[in-house]
């Protein structure tokens, strides 16, 4: 899936087609459809052709076995059950740093600023195992930390918190990359009106900021989920790979695919199924919301970058 | 208003799953109703057939209903889970320095190796050759795999138990014919030189070569190979590395152990069922069960029953290869940063 966390709300097309029109007229046919011949050719090699591979795979012994193989095994259906509680909580949790995040970075100017909004950007860089055993290292049981959580009863990694706090981490800049050029191109002037009649904070926020980066908020949410859904690096680092417990739909898919026999590859690439749905209702969210990212709340003038 | 209605289910929802997360991180006392066994990767379907039957064992005798979950891994990392938190009860590693880091961790009490019979060994087992139907590149033995125009898929010996035992097999087959430390170099910087994949563990291995078509030669644990040829239906053979002109084939003796975590049962009070379990391991049931995974079982009576399975092999120690006899030497000789993998690991590329 593209991922483009610094993309703006695109400006709206210029009313000028001369420029294309020339173009079109310079450029000739070979180059023309050699560029979409190969754009074509990669996209379907590279895209369609493994994601025909993944259904063919999976229902390839027909609907009944695609079913077995998806709800027989318990392992298997706590697998999705985790998923789908360990992604909207890492989510959730990001709607809320998010928030804040592009909040500070887009209202204020402050020292330091700048390394903040570097620091956002910090975890596309990290290699998700790499982000994983840093988790390890700060609740592991050799560290001070861990060993005090532990002493009191609670586990951190190897456990439920540790793949959300692993998770969270990786998808962290989604949302505030999402929301830091909505914040600043809708501008505060609309807050400090609402500011100068008197409103809360809390009222502010709810009446004025939220429906103006409403749809940038939804863009980045889903993008987020989509990445939190199918993180393996991170979570196979803090998870152990309990079964049953800890393994998470892409951990499961690892599993079974390792596993010989007709109870593995076959039952790895249903699971596979599942996880390349859910990628497709988000491309459609996705594509769906595009458009309303491009306008403005309605009366206000029109957004420019 | 249903758009409200929307994301006030969901924000309901995400704030559910959040409070599920928080509990799920409560250890809760599971005394007497769920093991965790931490073991290594090519015994996935050993345990799945073990740990049937002993649940079903223990709830006859103890009317209780006992839960046995698996983590599986390269060794290596297993053992580090471990150390890190990862709460096993039992572990199951591929051999003695792994687990015997569990113990240097302060998880484990000194002497665990006697704890259990045969030196905590239900079972051992050994490095093998699988190759590609008709074995098309003639290999028969070790000095084969020296050859410029074969390829061994082996897990990297860095993170992977299979990875050291192979490593062990491979230099020890050079200096247990007598030849010398500078030879065994040699031979092994070879191999290793075209070896195209170093997967993590073992089953990554086991993918690259038969599922993937990686490699004319696959250096695996012989259980992991029965079960690839198997698998493989008619398309892989298994070799037995033997000389020309010699008795039995040759290889390392895999000495898996298995042992109780102490700090981690008597904190969930589980020691009971987990010695139990580990006892039930030599049982002629477990034994049989272990046997038909292809594991050699050190019941004797059980392995006399198989022996059509398990060829006889001159048998050689890992710890054979250092002069003190010890596994730390091995593993600081071979395995240590700067040891004599690394050293010939970085030099391959020349």
């Amino acid at each position: 899936m593209p991922v483009e966390p610094g993309t703006e709300p695109a400006p709206p097309a210029p009313p000028a087609v001369r420029p294309a029109a020339r173009r079109k007229a310079a450029d000739p046919w070979v180059v023309r459809w050699g560029l979409v011949g190969a754009t074509l050719l990669i996209v379907g090699g590279l895209v369609v052709v493994p994601l025909v591979a993944v259904f063919t795979h999976a229902v390839g012994k027909g609907v009944g076995t695609y079913w077995e193989n998806l709800t027989n095994s318990p392992d298997t259906r706590h697998a999705v059950f985790l998923t789908f509680v360990v992604a909207p909580v890492a989510v959730g949790l990001n709607v809320v740093f998010g928030v804040a995040a592009a909040w500070v970075i887009a209202r204020f100017r402050f020292p330091g600023r700048t390394v903040l909004t570097s620091l956002i950007d910090l975890p596309f860089s990290v290699s998700p195992v790499v982000a994983g055993l840093v988790f390890v290292l700060i609740f592991g049981l050799q560290a001070p930390f861990g060993e005090w959580l532990r002493a009191n009863g609670y586990q951190v990694i190897f456990a439920p918190p540790g793949m959300v706090l692993a998770t969270a981490f990786v998808t962290f800049p989604f949302v505030a990359r999402e929301l830091i050029p909505v914040m600043e191109a809708v501008g505060p002037e609309e807050e400090l009106a609402a500011r100068s009649l008197g409103a809360s904070g809390w009222d502010l926020f709810w009446r004025i900021t939220l429906p103006n980066i409403k749809w940038g908020l939804l863009y980045g949410v889903i993008l987020c989920n989509a990445r939190a859904m199918g993180e393996f690096g991170a979570v196979y680092v803090v998870s152990g790979r309990i079964g049953g417990q800890t393994d998470t739909i892409p951990l499961q898919v690892q599993k079974l695919f390792d596993t010989p026999g007709p109870h593995g590859t076959p039952a790895a690439f249903a699971l596979a199924s599942v996880l390349t749905l859910l990628a497709l209702v988000t491309l459609i969210a996705k594509v769906l919301i595009e458009p309303k990212l491009r306008e403005k709340p309605a009366g206000g003038p029109p957004a420019g970058g | 208003m249903w758009v409200k209605l929307i994301f006030a289910a969901a924000g309901l929802y995400v704030i559910a799953a959040g409070a599920w997360i928080l509990s799920a991180g409560v250890v809760h006392d599971r005394s007497g109703v769920e093991l965790l066994n931490v073991a290594c990767d090519p015994t996935r379907e050993l345990w799945r057939d073990v740990n049937a039957a002993f649940v079903r064992d223990y709830e006859q005798k103890h009317a209780v209903k006992l839960t046995i979950r698996q983590s599986h891994g390269g060794s290596g990392s297993q053992a580090r889970a471990v150390v890190d938190g990862l709460d096993g009860d039992v572990i199951t590693l591929a051999l003695w320095t792994d687990t015997d880091a569990v113990r240097k961790a302060g998880l484990m009490d000194g002497g665990w190796e006697e704890k259990f019979p045969n030196r905590s060994l239900p079972y051992v087992s050994t490095i093998v050759f699988v190759v590609r139907k008709g074995n098309p590149k003639t290999v028969h033995d070790w000095t084969d795999l020296s050859r410029p125009d074969v390829t061994v898929i082996t897990p990297n010996p860095k993170t992977s138990g299979n990875g050291k035992w192979s490593f062990v097999a491979l230099w020890g087959s050079v200096v247990w014919r007598g030849g010398t430390e500078d030879q065994a170099r040699e031979y092994v910087r070879g191999v290793y030189g075209r070896t195209p994949v170093l997967d993590a563990a073992a089953r990554g291995a086991t993918m690259t070569f038969a599922q993937k078509g990686f490699g004319d030669v696959h250096l695996t644990w012989e259980n992991e190979a029965q079960l690839e040829v198997q698998e493989a239906a008619g398309g892989l053979e298994i070799v037995y590395p033997r000389r020309p002109g010699d008795a039995r084939p040759l290889s390392v003796l895999a000495e898996p152990h298995v042992a109780v975590v102490d700090k981690n049962v008597d904190r969930k009070g589980t020691r009971a069922a987990a010695e139990a379990y580990v006892n039930y391991l030599y049982t002629e049931p477990a034994q049989e069960l272990i046997a038909r995974n292809f594991h050699r079982p050190t019941n004797e009576k059980v392995f006399a029953r198989h022996r059509d399975l398990f060829p006889d092999v001159d048998f050689r120690l890992a710890t054979s290869l250092v002069p003190s006899g010890k596994w730390d030497d091995v593993q600081k000789k071979f395995f240590a940063e700067g040891g004599v993998f690394d050293q010939l690991y970085t030099s391959r590329k020349k």
